[in-house]
Formats: structure tokens, C-alpha cells, sequence
């Protein structure tokens, strides 16, 4: 028990340590862009207070912000997970938009079917379109070492294209730039359907999937066979070639996995939020942010999830920003820093040449070697 | 009386193969040396945008389409020089800061967009560069400029000692060949074609800034250049090739096809071209990796 | 001084130090070099010679101290003040692009040009009558990556020398080279220091610097231990100050007693990455409670050998049998499966995940084992009390079991190497240059597991590019020169100026 017990207490500090660096970064970000609000003649304190209160203010406004909040955990994980396994899974946003409309195919297709069959089958359906469209990525990356990050962004073009199509022919609403709605049998729970307090939010059980999923992506990655070869492979492929682990078979799982995730978020917006799947003119957005949560979670479970809520808090809050005269496009901008910094590794970077110099002194007062 | 029909229809495929293929063959150029010195740039695609952008941006201001165009290269050597100086002294990973890049690209002209024309979507007309015969200023500067760059590249010291910093870095240091600053030169080189290769997008032939014109090319240009083993007449003749994919479009509604399978067809085949089945090609040997002094 | 007569310094380094983080690399070190001497500067890995040389160079920047050419202070902060000065720097791992000529090579950083024109024609007669001049045979426009080593080096020679190098230093030079090579580079060195050159030699090698040098500065642990005319001192003596200890230079072994082969190999093909035949048919076997050792200068099929017994490399044709059991192109997994225990050559690339924890790394290989099974998932306390048991057992120097890989020194990544493949109990054992890099405490140690594992009857297989350490360890040897095995001598009757005569193409009949 007393050893449990300190097992748990190892993986919280190194949980906390892992996330340390990105939080500083946020902070770092947010005075930035406080700095940015007040150049351009606002006060920042006013538009921080508006931004919280857009987001998190009452029930229904939190239940909105959880809305956006879903769907960036699982595209997050998307990444945060490929990373592991050294991909760049930037065509998170191509197999989002798969798993929508795969999930509305089937949500509208197979009528007739008990509620909790008719919502299991469309979610696996959505997600499983998400794992085969990044399995072809994977599947040329291990084959023949295409990179992954220009065919994920070719994907994605063709993953729009081609749910326009199927909106457009296929599932099309006569008239409408849209396509048909799924069955009622199909939808998820919603919040409101329960607590009146939630009456004007489109919160619903997505989000309980989105923590089951996190928590178990953390599952596999840290505590199982298939997590050690995948890490190994992130890490070292030749060091993991050599110990038997197969690379090829490796990226191709954890690309699978990948959009699976990514697949599932577009399933849960399908079935849980938007019921229908539009004639697209741009991006989501989905499968990009989660880039940002990714990297700012430092690709870890548990960092995304917490990742996740600053970016659901950052866009919920932006009307609110705007009805107190700030553009809400600053929050992009200060998304934009965010990443930017994290990208830079700037807080490790600083942190380890403080810690280098200190070492260094160390040695020459001491003449010592080794 | 049949021959002249499909002349003139070859003719306008060939026009506007160019036409689409100018802004590429200018990004690609870039990504040639930014990668030929070693370092990864993949962020041409938020170069471009706020290329595009700051061409719009400093014609609107002063009325001169000329101004547009420096004010385009002036900003894209400026993102060229933060991409640079985040992957080479923070010897942070590429690819990422390639991609914050393009995410602060989108969200920076977004903003910008609605806090000068006051909307979001698209920015009002300005003054743009008119066509010089069949095509307008920048593809006659696009050719100018690949036969510069291959020049550079083959026939400069300068040039040598890009491909030996991306080849093995640390031979050309023991040298006395300074790797660090030919590595921000090339990178600093590499934003200011991508802001022209916006620009052309923006003040080229059209005559505004409109969210999301960039669509992917800067990734077009990258693959273009893999697809050109990374030589700057092999990358320009990728460039026609997209070009051309590209260029279908405008007879689209001739043909029996749906017209998604046409919008999509240049990203399958850079797909393609990418996989190698169009192929082998391989890279500079240090590409992506920051130099370290002083490794063993 | 030599013959008597005092002769002009012209380098000098005075109380130079140097720190990096956690490492003194060079405390207070004087160092001179006579004109037209070879000088060696002689130690251990890691013993700070080349730190030295690298500041020499302007790689590196000295905390204190001061360096004076021909009598004039300098401040030599980059490469290109060194060459100003006449100096040039041959190092250890060559310093050539590949994919160009050698004349580009040659020329990078000082180049010929007609206004912004690379004027390549003059660069091309420039090598080569620098290359007739000093008579040092290369092919100006052949490309790197398709020329010998040993042309290569020359290459990197004509490089010092095209900068007008007065000084040259040349860190390990001989570590590719067959006996034969090293007695021409010799020459080269003799034929240059009469041209009026001066020579700072880097070495660990007690037998060269017996045969090559007049002067030997002997550094350990970051401090000059002393200076000594080559001639006044001998082998034993040089170990001695360069360890600090008495160092027994042999290692003890009992008679080999062999039995049935663990390993055979059956007219072994494979092609190495470039489609080109590396290993070109060949046939050995190693039995139970023998210790096979491969000699051989680098680069002719040892890696690729390795690397098809292993599974990382595919056999074109030929089969391996471990056991009487065929194990040819069976992926790395099964072949660890079967029994194989593999010290890798390169322990950063292939021996470990640098950014796992030492727990992590030792169970590479056998991640998938019931051992360490709980449940759906992995027992990390299991995983974790192993690591302990291969890190007492193999004297592994850390504080404990979770920190980084990548934190430890070489010498103890390489135990903890041994301690996993080795603990696995396999019935073959590949070595590859078990001891690249390690200090002589590890490389004695690394020995010793190595004869214990042959007393208790398996068989080993040893790669190694130091030709000493295979004639002492082995008790069979066997030669490869470009794909083949041109003989297996008995350990008994192997001398090395036969095994020099075998690694550059002669054949066992020659060697006689």
C-alpha cells in the first residue's frame, strides 16, 4: 500500500513537472497580450475580466465553453499522442472532418435502432473514418518515408473537398448548402435535457468521452507494452529498431490512434452539437487548434486537458471582449504568442542555461573533473 | 477551322499554368534556400499570407502597387528573420515553429483585416500590378529570379558554402565558414520570396487580400521543391506541374468530373509527388537538425 | 631540445583551463612545440587532449591562460584566425562534405573566384599541385563519399596545406588506418616535417607514439602529468603516467575449451545501404566457449555483418544458424528470441533511448516479457527493482535507477549495455567495439564480462577496430577486407604484422 502510494505521488510530481513549463509560458502570454490590449488604448484588466465572464460567468456560458472545450481535448490528444511517436499529425483537421460526416452518414443511414446502438455505432463510425484517413498517412510515411506533415496538409484539402461532395450529392438537404440532420435516436445527451440550468447550452455527454478518452490515451502511453515500443519509437528509432520493437508497425498504429481521436471529436460534434454537417469554404479549426493544445500541453494527457480549457476559455470569452470594445481578434493573437513562445522552448531554454551557468561556476571553483 | 479552337484553348491552360504557378515557384525558391542551408521552413504558407497581406496593406496606404511589393519582402524578411532566430539560437524544433508561425500569420492579418477595413472576409480594392502582355510582372520576375537562384546556388563561393552548411555543418566551421550566420542569411532570404510569392497572389493579378487565398500553396511550393530535388530549376518545373493542376480549373466546367475531385486534384498530386512515386529525392544531410559547436 | 641543440618554439600554451558544465576538461596546462618536431599529446579518452587542441584551433575558447605563436601572444577566438596563424587541424572523424569533389572540399572557405564566380578550373590545378608538391596522391574531382579512407585523410591533409598550415595537429589519425597505413602516414609525416612542418600528434596509442614521435606530453584528467623525449622512455612507462596506476596490459585468460559451433554462418550476402555488396559470401563459426574476434579497418562489411545476424540489415542470400536453428532475416525481435545478446558500436544510435530512464533502458529487448507484465499493462515496480539488480551488479555509476540515460557518462552507459545483454543469458554475444570511448578502468571491466561469459560456455563474437584488444581477448581471429574473410588464424599464431598484411587484402599464404 505505503508503495502504491508513493508510485502515485512520483507520477503527480512528474505530471506537474512536465506541465511547468508550458503554464509559465501561458502566463508569460498573457501579460504580452495584456500589453497588446493597452497599446491600442484598452485596459486590460477590463478585458481579461470580460473574457472569464464570457466563458465562465454562468452555468449555461461554462456549458458553452465545455461545448468548444470537447473537441479540443480530442484533437489535442490527436497530436499530442503522434508526437510521442515523433509525427506531426497535422491532419488532425482532415480526419475531423471525416469523422463528421462519416458519423452523420451513419447517424441518418441506420434508423430504427435503440438509441444507445444507434449513438455507439455512429460514434465508432465516426472515429474509425478518422483512423483510416491518417492510416494513409501513416501507411506512406512508414512505407516510403513520406512526411507526414505535407501529406496531413494535403489531406486535409482532400478531406474538405470531398465532404463537400458527399454534403453536396449524397447527403445533401434538397436546396440547402447542408446536409440532412441525423435521427433523433442518434443524438447524444444533452445537459439541458436534465438540468434547466444548462436550458441554453448545447453542453452534452461529449464531454464525460472526451475525459475517458484522455484518461486512457495516458493509460496506454505510460503504462502499457504498446506505449514503451510507441514512446521508444518517438524518441529513438534506430535504438528501438534494435531492441525488436517494428517501427513501421509502430507509426502506422500510432497514426491510426491519432485520427481515431481526431475522428472521434468530429463524431461527438456531429452527434452531440451540430446534428448536420455544412458545405465547407474554409477549415474547422478544430484539427488546427489542436496544435496549440498539444504543444502548450506539452503533449501530455493531462497538460491537454488542462490545455484545452484555457483555449475554450480564450474563445468563448472573445464576444464578450467585444461587446467591451476589444477586436476579439486578439485572442488569436495572444494564441499566436502562446505558441509561439512554446514552440521557442523559451521558458526550458532560459531555464537550462540558468542551470548550465551555475554548474559551470561550480566546476571551476571546485577544479574538479568528472 | 477545329485547330485554332484547341490552340487557343492550349493557350489559355498555358497562360494560367504560369499564372498559378508564379506565387509557387517564388515560395518554393525560398524553401530551396532556407533547406539548402538546413534548416526547415514550413512556415512559407504564413509567409505568404502575410505577404499577401502587406502588399495590400502598403498600396492601400500609399497608392503605389510598388510599394506594396516591398512592403511585402521588408515583412516576409522580418517573419523569415523570427523564424530563423527561434530555430537557430533556440535550436528549436522546425516543423513546430514553422507551424506557430503560420497560426500567428492567420490570426495577426485577421486581426489586422478588421481593425483597418473594419470587416472581416476580404479587404477593399487597391492599386495592383496591371499585365505586362499575357502575363502580369511577377512571372516575368519569377524566371529572373530561378535563374538567379541556380546561379547562386552552382556558380558562387557563397553558394558552395550553403550546400556544405547544409550538408555537414560542422566541416564548413572547422573552415571558418560561419555557419550560423549563412543559416539566417538563407532563412531571412527564404521569408522574402515567400512575401513576394504572396504579394504576386494579392497585388499580382488580383487586387486585394481575401482570408485564406493562400489555400495551401506554401505546402504546394515545399513539395514542389522535394519533387524538384532541391534545385531551382527542378523546383520551378514542379511549380509548372502544380501549376497546370491548378490550371484546370478554369475549363473545369467543361469536363464530366465532379468539381471537388478538380479543386482537390493538386493536393493528390503532390501527394503523389511527395511518395516518391513520381521518384526518389533526398534532402540536404543536416536538414532540420540546429547546429551545436563544440558536439562530438 | 634535440641533438643538443635548442630549437625555436613555435607554439606555445601557457596555464591554459577549461570548464564545461561539470567538467574541468583542462586545468592549468603548459604545453610547447619545437619547430620541425612531432610532438604527441598523449591520454586516456576523455583525458582533455583534444579540448586542447580544439582551443588551439579557435574552436573552443580558453577560461585562462594564454597561447603564443613563434614568441607573438594571439587570441585565436575562431578557425579562421588559427589558419591565419598557420595552424591546421586534421580531426578524428573527418571533417568532408560527401556528396561534393575533393578539390570543393579542399577549397571550402577559400575559395577561387573571378569576380562572384566560383573559378572551380583553378581551384582543380591548385589541389593539384599541392598534391604533387607534397606527393600526397589524391583525385581532385572524384567525390568524397566514393573514395578510400585513406585518400580521404589525405584529402583532409591538403586541406591544412592549402591554407598554408605551418603547424599541423591531427587528433587520432591512425584510428582508421591498417599497420601498413599507419607506417606510410609515417612517412608522410617524416616527408612534411622536413618540408619544414611542425606536428602536434593526438593519440591513445602507446605503440605510435613510440614509433612516430620525438616528444610526448602526457595528459590525464585534465592536467599535464609530464613531458618526455620519446626516446628516453618505453611503453610500460607511458601506461603508467597515462593511467596513474600500474596497468597490466594483458588480459588473464584461460585456454579456450571449445565445443559444438553456437553460431554458423553460411556464405553470407548483404548489401549495404547504397545496393552495394558489403558482405560478399562469407562462412565462419563460433563455438560454444570461444571468443571469436573480427579485425579489420572500418568499413570493410564488420557493420553490415553485425547488422544481418542481428535482423537490422537483410542477408541477400546465405544463412545464419544459431543453434542448428536458421535465424536468417528473421526480424530483431526473434532474434533475441533466439538467444543473441548484441553490444551495439554505436551505443548513443542503436544501444539505448537516451531519453528514457536507465529503468526504462534495461528492459530493452525484453519490454514484452510476462517478468514484467501487470494486468493490461507494464509493472513498473518490477521493471524498477531489475534496473537496480543490473546496475549493482554491473557497478553502474548513478544515484539511482530513474534518472535519464543521456545523464550518465559513457563508460557507465556502456556497463549498463553489458549488464542488459548479458543478463539476458544468451548463448551468443556480438560485441561491437565494446570499449569505444571508455576510460581503462571500463574497458577493463568490459573484458573481463566478456571471458567470464566465454568460461561459461557460450560463444562471443567480437568486432573491434582496435586491433589490440581482439589479439588480446580473442582465440580465434578472423580478418575481413572488403567483404570477405581473407583468413582465421589461431590467436597463438597471430602476429599483427600478419593481421596487418590480412586487413589490407593480402591473404593468410602472404602473411607467411
Amino acid at each position: 500500500m505505503e508503495s502504491r502510494m508513493n508510485e502515485f505521488k512520483e507520477e503527480l510530481r512528474k505530471t506537474l513537472k512536465e506541465i511547468a513549463y508550458p503554464l509559465i509560458a501561458i502566463l508569460i502570454s498573457f501579460i504580452a497580450g495584456g500589453i497588446l490590449v493597452y497599446s491600442f488604448g484598452k485596459n486590460p484588466v477590463v478585458a481579461y475580466t470580460a473574457l472569464f465572464k464570457g466563458s465562465l460567468g454562468d452555468l449555461n456560458k461554462f456549458g458553452e465553453t465545455l461545448v468548444t472545450v470537447t473537441p479540443l481535448i480530442l484533437t489535442g490528444l490527436s497530436i499530442a499522442f503522434a508526437f510521442r511517436c515523433g509525427l506531426f499529425n497535422i491532419g488532425a483537421e482532415g480526419q475531423f472532418i471525416m469523422g463528421s460526416v462519416a458519423a452523420v452518414w451513419a447517424g441518418w443511414a441506420f434508423t430504427g435502432l435503440p438509441p444507445i446502438l444507434h449513438v455507439t455505432l455512429t460514434l465508432l463510425i465516426g472515429a474509425l473514418a478518422g483512423g483510416l484517413w491518417a492510416s494513409v498517412i501513416g501507411w506512406l510515411k512508414a512505407k516510403v518515408g513520406s512526411h507526414e506533415v505535407i501529406n496531413g496538409i494535403m489531406m486535409n484539402y482532400i478531406a474538405m473537398y470531398m465532404s463537400n461532395f458527399i454534403v453536396m450529392t449524397f447527403l445533401n438537404e434538397p436546396e440547402k448548402a447542408y446536409s440532412f440532420a441525423i435521427a433523433d435516436s442518434a443524438k447524444l445527451w444533452r445537459f439541458s435535457q436534465a438540468f434547466v440550468q444548462f436550458k441554453y447550452s448545447r453542453l452534452n455527454a461529449g464531454i464525460f468521452l472526451a475525459l475517458i478518452v484522455a484518461l486512457a490515451a495516458y493509460y496506454i502511453l505510460n503504462k502499457t507494452v504498446r506505449g514503451y515500443e510507441i514512446r521508444a519509437v518517438g524518441y529513438n528509432p534506430h535504438a528501438a529498431e534494435y531492441g525488436g520493437i517494428s517501427v513501421k508497425k509502430n507509426i502506422v498504429l500510432a497514426m491510426i490512434i491519432s485520427g481515431v481521436f481526431a475522428g472521434f471529436a468530429g463524431a461527438i460534434m456531429a452527434t452531440g452539437v451540430q446534428y448536420r454537417v455544412n458545405n465547407l469554404f474554409g477549415f474547422t479549426g478544430y484539427g488546427l487548434d489542436g496544435i496549440a493544445v498539444a504543444l502548450v500541453g506539452n503533449n501530455h494527457p493531462i497538460g491537454v486537458i488542462l490545455s484545452a480549457f484555457l483555449f475554450g476559455i480564450l474563445q468563448k470569452g472573445g464576444p464578450l471582449m467585444q461587446i467591451q470594445g476589444i477586436p476579439k481578434e486578439v485572442v488569436g493573437i495572444i494564441q499566436g504568442i502562446i505558441i509561439l513562445f512554446v514552440a521557442a522552448n523559451f521558458v526550458r531554454v532560459v531555464a537550462e542555461q540558468i542551470k548550465q551557468n551555475k554548474e559551470l561556476k561550480r566546476s571551476i571553483e571546485k577544479g574538479e573533473v568528472e | 477551322m477545329e485547330n485554332v479552337g484547341i490552340i487557343t484553348i492550349l493557350g489559355i491552360i498555358l497562360t494560367a499554368t504560369i499564372r498559378s504557378a508564379t506565387p509557387l515557384i517564388f515560395a518554393s525558391l525560398g524553401g530551396n534556400f532556407s533547406e539548402r542551408s538546413g534548416v526547415f521552413n514550413i512556415g512559407l504558407e504564413g509567409i505568404m499570407t502575410v505577404g499577401a497581406f502587406s502588399a495590400v496593406f502598403f498600396s492601400f496606404k500609399t497608392g503605389s502597387p510598388w510599394a506594396g511589393l516591398l512592403g511585402a519582402m521588408v515583412i516576409g524578411g522580418l517573419f523569415g528573420l523570427l523564424l530563423a532566430f527561434l530555430s537557430i539560437y533556440f535550436k528549436a524544433n522546425q516543423v513546430i515553429v514553422g507551424t506557430a508561425i503560420n497560426i500567428l500569420a492567420a490570426s495577426l492579418t485577421t486581426f489586422l483585416l478588421v481593425e483597418i477595413w473594419g470587416r472581416p472576409g476580404q479587404t477593399d480594392n487597391v492599386e495592383y500590378f496591371q499585365a505586362w502582355g499575357p502575363f502580369n510582372f511577377f512571372s516575368y520576375l519569377a524566371f529572373a529570379m530561378v535563374i538567379a537562384a541556380y546561379y547562386v546556388m552552382y556558380k558562387t563561393p557563397f553558394g558552395l558554402r550553403i550546400r556544405a552548411v547544409g550538408e555537414h555543418p560542422r566541416a564548413a566551421d572547422t573552415l571558418g565558414v560561419n555557419v550560423y550566420v549563412i543559416r539566417y542569411i538563407c532563412v531571412t532570404i527564404s521569408g522574402v520570396l515567400a512575401g513576394i510569392g504572396g504579394a504576386s497572389l494579392s497585388i499580382g493579378s488580383l487586387s486585394l487580400f481575401k482570408e485564406g487565398m493562400i489555400a495551401g500553396k506554401g505546402f504546394i511550393a515545399l513539395a514542389a521543391l522535394i519533387f524538384g530535388k532541391w534545385n531551382p530549376i527542378g523546383a520551378a518545373l514542379a511549380c509548372l506541374f502544380f501549376g497546370f493542376a491548378d490550371a484546370l480549373q478554369t475549363i473545369a466546367t467543361n469536363l464530366p468530373i465532379p468539381k471537388e475531385f478538380l479543386f482537390a486534384l493538386p493536393y493528390i498530386l503532390t501527394m503523389l509527388a511527395v511518395s516518391g512515386f513520381v521518384g526518389k529525392s533526398v534532402g540536404p544531410a543536416a536538414g532540420g537538425k540546429p547546429y551545436e559547436k563544440g558536439e562530438k | 631540445m634535440r641533438g643538443g641543440i635548442k630549437l625555436p618554439v613555435v607554439i606555445e600554451m601557457k596555464g591554459i583551463g577549461k570548464s564545461f558544465p561539470g567538467i574541468r576538461a583542462n586545468d592549468d596546462i603548459s604545453l610547447t612545440v619545437e619547430q620541425g618536431e612531432i610532438h604527441v599529446l598523449l591520454g586516456e579518452n576523455g583525458a582533455g587532449k583534444s579540448t586542447l587542441m580544439n582551443i588551439l584551433y579557435g574552436l573552443y575558447q580558453p577560461d585562462e591562460g594564454q597561447i603564443f605563436v613563434k614568441g607573438e601572444p594571439v587570441k585565436i577566438t575562431n578557425p579562421n584566425i588559427a589558419i591565419s596563424h598557420g595552424i591546421g587541424m586534421v580531426h578524428q572523424h573527418f571533417m568532408l562534405v560527401p556528396p561534393f569533389t575533393v578539390a570543393e572540399n579542399i577549397i571550402l572557405g577559400k575559395e577561387p573566384s573571378k569576380g562572384i564566380t566560383l573559378d572551380l578550373d583553378k581551384a582543380i590545378k591548385d589541389v593539384e599541385e599541392l598534391s604533387k608538391k607534397y606527393e600526397l596522391k589524391v583525385d581532385s574531382q572524384a567525390l568524397i563519399q566514393d573514395i578510400s579512407v585513406g585518400m580521404q585523410q589525405r584529402v583532409e591533409i591538403l586541406k591544412t596545406l592549402y591554407r598554408g598550415a605551418e603547424i599541423l595537429i591531427l587528433d587520432e589519425p591512425t584510428a582508421v588506418l591498417t599497420p601498413q597505413e599507419i607506417e606510410e602516414l609515417g612517412v608522410i609525416l617524416k616527408s612534411l616535417v622536413n618540408q619544414g612542418k611542425s606536428i602536434i600528434l593526438i593519440t591513445h596509442k602507446l605503440k605510435e607514439v613510440m614509433s612516430m614521435s620525438d616528444r610526448v606530453t602526457i595528459v590525464r584528467r585534465g592536467k599535464v602529468v609530464d613531458t618526455l623525449n620519446t626516446k628516453d622512455t618505453n611503453i610500460d612507462e607511458l601506461a603508467e603516467k597515462m593511467v596513474g596506476r600500474k596497468v597490466n596490459l594483458t588480459v588473464d585468460k584461460q585456454e579456450a575449451k571449445t565445443a559444438a559451433p553456437i553460431l554458423e554462418i553460411k556464405d553470407l550476402k548483404v548489401l549495404d545501404s547504397r545496393k552495394l555488396e558489403a558482405v560478399k559470401g562469407v562462412s565462419l563459426q563460433v563455438h560454444s566457449g570461444e571468443i571469436l574476434g573480427i579485425a579489420g579497418v572500418d568499413g570493410n562489411g564488420q557493420s553490415d555483418l553485425v547488422q544481418a545476424i542481428t535482423g537490422l540489415a537483410k542477408a541477400e542470400s546465405g544463412e545464419i544458424l544459431l543453434n542448428g536453428k536458421e535465424i536468417t532475416n528473421l526480424p530483431p525481435k526473434d532474434v533475441i528470441a533466439s538467444g543473441v545478446g548484441h553490444i551495439p558500436e554505436d551505443r548513443h544510435k542503436r544501444g539505448l533511448v537516451l531519453n528514457y530512464s536507465l529503468a526504462e533502458n534495461s528492459i530493452l529487448g525484453s519490454h514484452y516479457s510476462k517478468r514484467f507484465r501487470q494486468g493490461l499493462g507494464l509493472s513498473y515496480q518490477r521493471i524498477r527493482e531489475y534496473s537496480r539488480k543490473l546496475i549493482e551488479e554491473y557497478d553502474v555509476r548513478t544515484p539511482n535507477e530513474k534518472v535519464l540515460a543521456k545523464s550518465l557518462s559513457g563508460g557507465n552507459q556502456q556497463k549498463l549495455i553489458v549488464a542488459r545483454e548479458i543478463d539476458r543469458d544468451p548463448s551468443l554475444c556480438i560485441a561491437a567495439q565494446p570499449t569505444r570511448g571508455l576510460d581503462v578502468g571500463a574497458i577493463e571491466f568490459v573484458h573481463k564480462k566478456l571471458v567470464e561469459l566465454r568460461d561459461e560456455g557460450k560463444a562471443v563474437l567480437l568486432v573491434s577496430l582496435e586491433l589490440d584488444e581482439v589479439m588480446t581477448l580473442s582465440d580465434r581471429i578472423a580478418v575481413m577486407y572488403d567483404g570477405k574473410i581473407v583468413g582465421i588464424l589461431d590467436a597463438n599464431d597471430a602476429t599483427e604484422k600478419k593481421l596487418g598484411i590480412m586487413m589490407a587484402g593480402g591473404s593468410a599464404q602472404d602473411a607467411e
